[in-house]
């Protein structure tokens, strides 16, 4: 069961809001499908991203892959630290391995699963 | 991201990899373990211990007959004349433009039988072609599903493999081979492998791998041995510099420009083979392009297929790129003009859309300490 105090995409990225800000990471199964992550390409602060707009780049030694905001929102916070050591997306998805802070548009997130329904969708993607 | 793994084919320790929890991945036309316990750590454990290997994919051809020296003589790069009985010689199936049809073992276990190891996904290709080129001179048989192969590689492997066999490991040298039991089965072991370490390969028949796999799993345990997949063999061999067919070196560039050189034999003894002439000319004159190893300058990870650019011009494509555990640098391969490829030029990778710096650095990226 993923953490309950966020919403998660169908492309595998969490957002947990709290007052107008959100923060930003890649579930579980995301960091366990990519296997050991080397490396990271974030947005600056001060970018606005749309809500699903690509923000960023996440890479394994084997693959590549996209990141995508699940909110709207500019960034206020990026994790540096996070860049200089990405292996704490895999260690630690829903914690150390946070991505980006945002300030969120009004309206906040609309479309997106809580737990147990994105806890469901991974059992089917999963098969 | 997942590979559909639908009509794959499987090698005999396809349950044991599912068993051990591999996540399997479409390779060649095979499913195939990418990685257990997590690409890095083995990729290190294999660095500093010792890593188990599936690679029954690799097929195997037997050449055998009266004329088998001869006519493999004349469809290879190297000398297979130079061969004893027992030794093993890297080489490769050439094609009239100096480029490998396929880069291959060949395995001489007498002096008219010999075996040939070749990559999975060419086996179909080089069977044809061979049979195609042979017309009876000798006998050409696809034994790929008669074996199994297990690769032990590592500082440790030596040791963990000395613990089950009556043979003699250190009397076996690097590219050569002997028969004997390991852990009660039959098998071939030869001092070979694609990891830049020191290390053996296994043949066995596919009905005794399991037992065998795990037999050996066990007794490296406290050494530190682990099963490894192929995403740890890619870039273990990446940080060698080892090529790999179908992107390091392909159909249409040659072995003198994929830095293949000393495995293309001018010597009396071989005589003439397919290639040779152009071969024989770049040897003397040199390549119009050569295949040379880069770390990233600034950050990113190059990858196979990022376009390549020497100043604003077009130049080439990579043909491997990634992170390399060992050396915790993004590495790759890439073809450039002969004239561009001192060591210390800096040139630009185009990754996804952002040109980024990386330049030319000595290979082998990583050599074992002797």
């Amino acid at each position: 069961m993923e953490p309950s105090d966020r919403r998660y995409t169908k492309e595998h990225e969490w957002v947990k809001v709290e007052g107008d800000r959100g923060t930003v990471g890649i579930t579980d199964f995301a960091q366990k499908q990519l296997g050991d992550v080397v490396f990271l390409e974030l947005p600056e602060v001060g970018k606005k991203v749309k809500a699903h707009e690509r923000f960023g780049t996440v890479e394994s030694v084997k693959a590549v892959s996209d990141l995508f905001s699940p909110v709207g929102g500019e960034v206020v916070e990026v994790n540096s630290a996070l860049v200089a050591k990405p292996e704490a997306v895999n260690a630690d998805p829903y914690g150390a391995g946070w991505m980006i802070r945002l300030k969120l548009d009004p309206g906040g997130p609309s479309d997106l699963m809580d737990a147990g329904q994105y806890t469901d969708f991974v059992a089917k993607e999963a098969k | 991201m997942e590979t559909a793994v639908g009509t794959l084919r499987k090698t005999p320790l396809n349950p044991v990899h599912r068993e051990l929890g591999a996540k399997m991945v479409a390779f060649g036309g095979w499913e195939m373990p990418v990685e257990y316990s997590g690409l890095i750590t083995e990729h290190m454990a294999v660095r500093g211990a010792a890593g188990l290997f599936d690679v029954s994919h690799m097929g195997e051809l037997e050449v055998e007959g009266p004329g088998a020296l001869g006519f493999l003589q004349r469809v290879t790069s190297n000398n297979v004349a130079k061969l004893e009985d027992g030794q093993a010689q890297y080489s490769a199936l050439t094609l009239p433009n100096g480029a490998p049809a396929d880069d291959v073992i060949v395995y001489r276990r007498g002096p008219e039988r010999f075996l040939l190891v070749v990559n999975a996904a060419n086996i179909e290709k080089d069977l044809r072609r061979l049979e195609d080129q042979s017309r009876g001179q000798c006998e050409v048989k696809n034994r790929s599903d008669d074996y199994a192969l297990i690769a032990l590689q590592g500082p440790k492997a030596q040791p963990i493999l000395q613990g089950l066999t009556a043979l003699d490991l250190s009397g076996i040298r690097y590219y050569h081979f002997a028969e004997g039991e390991v852990a009660g089965h039959p098998a071939t072991v030869s001092r070979t492998g694609y990891t830049g370490e020191d290390g053996f390969e296994i043949l066995v028949v596919p009905d005794r791998a399991a037992d065998l796999w795990r037999k050996l799993l066990e007794a490296g345990k406290e050494a530190g041995l682990v099963p490894a997949g192929l995403g740890a063999r890619d870039t273990l061999r990446l940080e060698a510099k080892m090529c790999l067919y179908g992107n390091d070196m392909d159909e249409t560039t040659t072995l003198v420009e994929a830095g293949l050189g000393w495995i293309v034999s001018l010597e009396a003894a071989k005589g003439d083979f397919v290639g040779r002439r152009v071969l024989e000319a770049q040897k003397k004159e040199g390549a119009p392009r050569k295949l040379v190893g880069f770390e990233m300058v600034d950050r990113g990870i190059a990858r196979h297929g990022y376009p390549v650019y020497l100043g604003d011009e077009p130049a080439g494509s990579v043909t491997s790129g990634s992170y390399a555990p060992f050396l915790q640098k993004n590495i790759g391969l890439c073809y450039l003009p002969a004239p561009k490829t001192a060591v210390g030029t800096t040139f630009h990778v185009d990754i996804r859309g952002r040109r980024v710096a990386a330049r030319i650095v000595p290979t082998p990226f990583y050599k074992r300490p002797q």
